[in-house]
């Protein structure tokens, strides 16, 4: 009867920890890679279910920050060649299965 | 028409005009007025060529002169005085009388209806056209009637400026009489737009129109780069669980980066504290200059004499020469003490060193080292101070950063200006052969067989000693003990009881570096060499006191200068015994140096604070120069050096004061050229004029080997 409460709760842990972002590449100034961060963690969790929304909500708080043409991909599995402005790219992990690819581009 | 009118006028004015009144009688009225009217009466008669007579009406007051005179002040108002002020309506709207405070002041005395139509109305072109359906008929009919009737609308039409057309649609449509007028002359045309009748012209212009120009440029696009990858479910569920073994390694190892931070943070105050010192090195070269650069400025004159004066005098003496003083050098702290020894630098032509300390064995106090340079003379280059007394001190040749330097205790030691510190590199222990009595000079040598660097040095210990730089001290060899032979042997004793020679000073030949001279306490002079430890090559009874100084001539290789206390400068050749020129300078001669400049030039000190300055070429009995340059006449000159390439001579007082000198022409006077022949220079030259000297003096028998 232990055992697979441990695991259980081994996995709440997990699954608790793994809800933070982890940047996995970014060439912003740190200022600007962390409020990307919060913001993308924010839209994620307001729109947990959908991925889209969440993708434009960060797009269209991006142009509004720091100009237009952001681009966001929000999603469990993609694989992306993408050009972009330098030190405007953010690459990340998020909630233990989103990855989200922000980038500026005109 | 004219009769009816006038008759009409009349009847209508009969009641106003009393003139005419009176003609037909109303007697009743005028008979009040008569003498007025008296004037009227006779001006009745002459109307046609008086004009109108005046008229009165009849109910005009009679106003006497000062009457009429009186001024009535009348304000005239834009109020209409009979406008009523209190009109009451009645407001439908809120169904009450109310009072108007609006009331209109406009008021209509006469008005009359014009008889002139708007071109534009309906009644104008109804009339127009009538105009000029009746035009057309009447010109073809009455064909001859026309002309006529032309000049007649010139007549009338003459103000406008197209007198000779037709007339034109009339804006304005006068009487019907006129327009009958018009009919017949003509043929109305279209409307036209009416100019300024009276000052018009017609002008035409087109601005310029500037060419079009096309201009275009690019920017550059901002930088951009490429970055690829692939999300997927086991790629993020990797990055998470490095993630979190990172964050478990982190939470291990706190203790030990904290002991990490600590070290760091010490490392850091010492890094601090390093820089912090260096704060004041890092602007020392600039401040160098500029202390430099304000003492160029303030002591300008002197260096404008330094470089270009030559005292014009020189050219109307025939010998003498006089010595121009230029910087004094002094400092503070050696202010008290006497200059014992001036060396100057090899390489640096504007530095030299001072050594400072005292003569006076009853106040031996503390000694100093000093570095000036012409270029500031205010204060030192370098500062080293000793407890013991400086009393002599040597730059290297080739090394000029190494200082030997002996003290009034008898130890030696080397100085090296490179390092910072402020004591010697090199200092001679009790332990290893430290001269016991005061080291009156030290001289560096060629480097030895070892390659080791090298210096004599000589004391009143009756020892000349090597001293060989070897790694980090000073190893010492003697090289001869001066003993004084025969004098003193305690026979009784039978002990060896050994009299010293007090060794004060010596110089080592230019050529034979074997050979060298050394002149004693008591007025001998050695002939030594190095080869040789146990007895000298020659001796010459020199003088009757110590030897202060002695020098080989830097040209000619067989004749050296000494000086004494006892008053004289000698000169004389080593293999003659006795000395070939004598000076009595009628004081103690503290030092002498040959000129670097010409072999028969040299100077001496007495200390009486004269320098004595010969030319033997010149004269072989008098100084060319003898002058005080000391500032107070107790002070007395120590020692002389020249600059190896300036005129200029410094010499130093026991006051702790140099002064630097520069020699007058007539000093430094070459052989003067004869005509179509070259002055010849260099060493040669300068022996074979030392050698005709001496040829004189020389005593014929003795011939030199």
């Amino acid at each position: 009867m232990a055992d697979p409460n441990e695991t259980k709760k081994e996995e709440t842990d997990a699954r608790r920890l793994q809800t933070f972002p982890i940047c996995r590449h970014s060439d912003m100034t740190e200022e600007m890679k962390v409020e990307t961060m919060e913001l993308c963690v924010t839209a994620c969790e307001k729109f947990s279910t959908n991925n889209e929304t969440a993708a434009k909500m960060i797009k269209e708080t991006m142009d509004k920050k720091f100009g237009s043409s952001w681009h966001v991909v929000v999603g469990e599995g993609f694989g992306f060649e993408v050009t972009h402005e330098t030190k405007n790219m953010l690459y990340m992990f998020f909630g233990g299965n989103v990855a989200i690819c922000v980038w500026k581009c005109t | 028409m004219p009769p009816r009118q006038s008759t009409k006028a009349k009847l209508a004015s009969t009641s106003l005009q009393p003139g005419k009144g009176q003609a037909k009688g109303d007697k009743s009225s005028r008979k009040t007025k008569k003498d007025e009217d008296e004037t009227m009466e006779y001006g009745d008669g002459g109307e046609d060529w008086m004009g109108r007579p005046l008229l009165k009406p009849p109910d005009q007051l009679e106003l006497s002169e000062t009457e009429l005179k009186e001024e009535i002040t009348r304000i005239l108002t834009a109020n209409n005085p009979h406008a009523p002020q209190n009109i009451v309506r009645f407001n439908f709207k809120e169904r009450v009388y109310k009072h108007v405070s609006i009331v209109e002041q406009l008021a209509v005395h006469y008005s009359v209806d014009g008889h002139l139509l708007h071109v534009d109305s309906d009644e104008a072109r109804r009339q127009l056209s009538k105009i000029s359906s009746v035009g057309d008929t009447t010109s073809v009919v009455s064909g001859i009637t026309e002309p006529r009737e032309e000049e007649e609308i010139e007549e009338t039409e003459n103000k406008d400026e197209e007198g000779t057309e037709e007339p034109e649609a009339t804006d304005i449509i006068e009487s019907e009489a006129k327009e009958e007028d018009v009919e017949k002359g003509g043929k109305p045309k279209y409307e036209r737009k009416i100019r300024n009748q009276f000052n018009f012209s017609e002008r035409a212009s087109q601005t310029f129109n500037n060419p079009v120009r096309a201009n275009g440029c690019q920017t550059e696009p901002p930088p951009r780069a490429n970055f690829a990858a692939t999300a997927s479910q086991w790629e993020i569920f990797d990055a998470y669980t490095e993630e979190l073994e990172k964050l478990e390694s982190k939470k291990e190892k706190p203790k030990a980066a904290a002991v990490k931070k600590e070290e760091r943070l010490t490392k850091k105050k010492q890094t601090t504290i390093e820089s912090q010192s260096d704060d004041i090195s890092r602007v020392a070269k600039a401040a160098k200059i500029v202390e430099r650069m304000v003492n160029q400025n303030a002591f300008d004159d002197i260096a404008q004499d330094f470089k270009y004066f030559e005292d014009p005098s020189d050219e109307f003496r025939e010998q003498e020469g006089t010595l121009l003083p230029l910087w004094k050098f002094q400092y503070d702290k050696a202010k008290r003490l006497a200059v014992t020894a001036i060396c100057w630098n090899p390489k640096y032509v504007d530095l030299f060193a001072v050594g400072y300390g005292s003569y006076d064995f009853m106040k031996q106090t503390r000694g100093m080292l000093l570095f000036h340079t012409l270029k500031n003379p205010s204060f030192p280059e370098f500062i080293y101070t000793t407890e013991s007394s400086i009393l002599c001190l040597d730059i290297h040749r080739v090394y000029p950063h190494l200082i030997a330097v002996g003290f009034y205790d008898g130890s030696v030691a080397v100085y090296n200006i490179h390092e910072t510190t402020n004591t010697p590199s090199y200092m001679s222990t009790s332990r290893f052969g430290k001269h016991t009595d005061p080291v009156w000079q030290v001289k560096w040598q060629k480097d030895d067989l070892d390659n080791n660097l090298n210096f004599f040095s000589i004391s009143s210990d009756g020892r000349i000693v090597c001293w060989a730089l070897v790694k980090e001290e000073l190893v010492h060899t003697d090289i001869i003990k001066l003993i004084i032979h025969g004098l003193c042997k305690d026979e009784l004793e039978n002990l060896q009881l050994k009299i010293v020679d007090c060794g004060t000073s010596f110089d080592f030949h230019i050529e034979d570096d074997k050979m060298f001279l050394v002149g004693t306490e008591d007025g001998k002079l050695h002939k030594c060499s190095k080869a040789y430890s146990s007895h000298y090559l020659d001796t010459f009874e020199a003088h009757h006191m110590a030897v202060d100084a002695v020098r080989w001539n830097p040209f000619h290789p067989q004749i050296f200068i000494s000086c004494s206390s006892d008053w004289t400068v000698k000169i004389w050749d080593h293999n003659i015994k006795t000395p070939l020129f004598i000076f009595d300078l009628h004081s103690a001669v503290g030092d002498v140096a040959w000129a670097p400049y010409s072999s028969t030039v040299f100077a001496a000190v007495t200390s009486d604070g004269k320098v004595h300055m010969f030319d033997l070429n010149i004269n072989k009995y008098e100084p060319v120069c003898v002058q005080v340059v000391v500032s107070r006449k107790k002070n007395k000159l120590t020692h002389v050096q020249f600059n190896p390439v300036y005129p200029i001579i410094v010499v130093g007082d026991d006051r702790g004061c140099v002064m630097c000198m520069k020699l007058s022409p007539n000093l430094r006077r070459q052989p003067k050229a004869k005509k179509g022949q070259e002055v010849k220079r260099g060493p040669d030259v300068e022996i074979a004029k030392l050698n005709k000297l001496l040829n004189l003096v020389r005593d014929p028998d003795i011939k030199p080997k």
